[in-house]
């Protein structure tokens, strides 16, 4: 029963992180664009996310102003990245660096969120829904939901002319300009877009954990890159599987793969180190098959 | 009518390298003419066509449309009048696009890219009637990625997206450089018709001097962002590829080449 239960509640992390691999799936897969903004905008819906939770608001609303949030900062990178023209790269880090003092500016410090307080996991909609069920199944099933709404909504938006343009961007630019459209404004909006996305799983993983900390960040771009990679090197067989489809296995798979290390007795202290290493091992398998398509 | 006039281009300015290209240089293109631009490597060819687009930027002088002057206009502006093709074939088209995504990218082109979906099924058979114009099977590659077909035939497709909406000018640069003889002529038969059936202002630089002489009804030769050479339809009519090889010769011959 234990065993189950570890189960479920590691294919939620999956679920929850999901988000976040559909943010970095835009920026790295389709925009081609390193971008080190999420380390940033990730605790930023969180922080977000505390205070407006402290403050009794309901927490789906605030789901969707932790987004708006996010896609700010990822305006903002955009704008430093394409107006100011900064390097891709440094834009990121700025924004990131930026925000690791307004999200403590905007928490005031790290924040619990106490029991009273309700969470999209506890609020009255949920409960009529999913009440008979304990906490851990409310969980297990609002995240999924989540992830494959946003999965589904995020497919939908690429199909439109705006995400057909977005996909030529990261394919050739210079199309985009003869096409009579300003590159970098396509390339803004798909930063808002991830961003959002990233700041909306900062939300949930939030509500989630009840609790938000200045550092919650850190590492979160490493994870996003390697669920994309591990997503798309899994299924780079199979064509018809969508890319949002291969990220959400990739992040349900990563998730486990740490669960078991953990298990295993990890101490928490080398977690990183083993995301480090495991993320290094991803991208040579990743790289080398993409290396051979190309000589071929 | 298009109109270059007083360009200044200088490369690298202030710098050691400096390189002055064009000074006060001028060029007037009328509608429908269909200029051929040959000229050795450095001669301003490129460069020309790119002051033209707006993808390089000049230090002085005005490039009129009309009497509009279009100097102050982003490259992205003015390519709602202006189709383009360039010399690698991939610059042309979108490698992780299928045909049916590219074409109904450029069958967008001015319009806005709003959330109503991007692909029009219903225009699918009007791009395969488009397409099927090349005679090289195309139309039967609907759903295949740009990036899985042969240079010629992304040249050939670029060629048809860049003139699949109403554009005023078409500017070729080179379009025909990397690609097999066959197929070079099949794409250039193709270039003369689209011109030819909507009307366009063509400017085109190529190296082939044969293309040069039959196709379009105006030659220029530059050398040094100068123009040396300037035919008109009656004088191009008489000349030989020979003719403008040996001007091309003693031009080379004089910088050392």
């Amino acid at each position: 029963m234990v065993l189950a239960d570890l189960f479920i509640s590691t294919l939620t992390q999956g679920f929850l992180y999901a988000l976040l691999s559909y943010g970095v799936f835009i920026t790295y897969k389709i925009l081609d664009f390193p971008d080190l903004t999420v380390d940033g905008s990730f605790p930023l819906g969180a922080a977000i996310t505390g205070v407006f939770l402290l403050k009794g608001v309901n927490p789906f609303l605030v789901l969707l102003i932790s987004a708006a949030f996010g896609a700010l900062a990822g305006w903002m990178t955009g704008f430093i990245h394409v107006r100011l023209g900064v390097r891709d790269l440094l834009a990121g880090i700025i924004t990131m660096t930026a925000l690791f003092s307004i999200n403590l500016q905007i928490a005031g410090s790290n924040l619990a969120i106490g029991r009273d307080a309700d969470t999209i996991f506890t609020a009255a909609s949920t409960m009529a829904l999913l009440g008979s069920m304990p906490l851990m199944m409310r969980k297990f099933i609002v995240s999924l939901v989540l992830a494959l709404l946003v999965k589904l909504l995020l497919d939908l938006y690429l199909k439109t002319k705006s995400g057909l343009l977005l996909r030529a961007v990261g394919d050739n630019s210079t199309l985009v300009t003869t096409l009579a459209k300003d590159k970098g404004t396509t390339k803004i909006l798909g930063l808002v877009i991830a961003n959002a996305l990233v700041a909306l799983c900062g939300s949930v993983v939030c509500q989630e954990q009840r609790a938000f900390s200045s550092t919650m960040g850190t590492g979160q771009v490493v994870f996003g890159l390697a669920t994309v990679i591990i997503g798309t090197t899994l299924f780079r067989r199979f064509g018809f599987v969508k890319g949002t489809t291969a990220v959400l296995t990739g992040s349900v798979f990563y998730k486990i793969c740490i669960q078991i290390a953990i298990s295993l007795g990890l101490p928490a202290n080398l977690l990183k180190l083993a995301m480090a290493v495991l993320f290094l091992f991803i991208l040579i398998l990743g790289d080398r098959r993409k290396d051979g398509a190309e000589n071929a | 009518m298009l109109e270059l006039k007083n360009i200044t281009k200088i490369y690298n300015p202030g710098q050691v390298t400096e390189m002055c290209l064009f000074d006060k240089f001028n060029l007037t293109v009328d509608e429908g003419q269909f200029v051929s631009i040959v000229g050795s490597n450095g001669s301003g060819k490129t460069s020309l066509l790119n002051i033209i687009c707006g993808s390089i930027p000049i230090e002085g002088g005005e490039v009129l449309v009309g009497s509009k002057d279009i100097g102050k206009m982003k490259d992205f502006q003015r390519y709602r009048s202006i189709g383009r093709v360039y010399q690698n074939p991939s610059v042309g088209t979108c490698p992780n696009l299928t045909m049916l995504e590219n074409m109904s990218l450029a069958d967008n082109k001015g319009k806005t890219f709003g959330l109503s979906f991007g692909i029009n099924r219903a225009r699918e058979n009007f791009y395969k009637e488009q397409l099927s114009i090349l005679g090289l099977g195309l139309e039967n590659k609907m759903d295949v990625k740009l990036g899985a077909l042969s240079g010629g035939q992304r040249q050939a497709a670029s060629l048809i997206m860049s003139t699949l909406t109403p554009v005023e000018f078409l500017i070729l640069d080179e379009h025909t450089a990397a690609l097999d003889p066959k197929t070079a002529e099949i794409i250039m038969d193709l270039t003369e018709r689209v011109v030819k059936e909507k009307n366009l202002t063509a400017m085109m630089v190529t190296h082939n001097l044969r293309y040069a002489v039959e196709y379009g009804n105006r030659l220029i030769m530059m050398d040094k962002g100068g123009v040396v050479m300037d035919l008109s339809e009656e004088e191009k009519s008489a000349l030989k590829v020979q003719d403008i090889l040996d001007v091309f010769t003693s031009i080379s011959i004089e910088c050392g080449n």
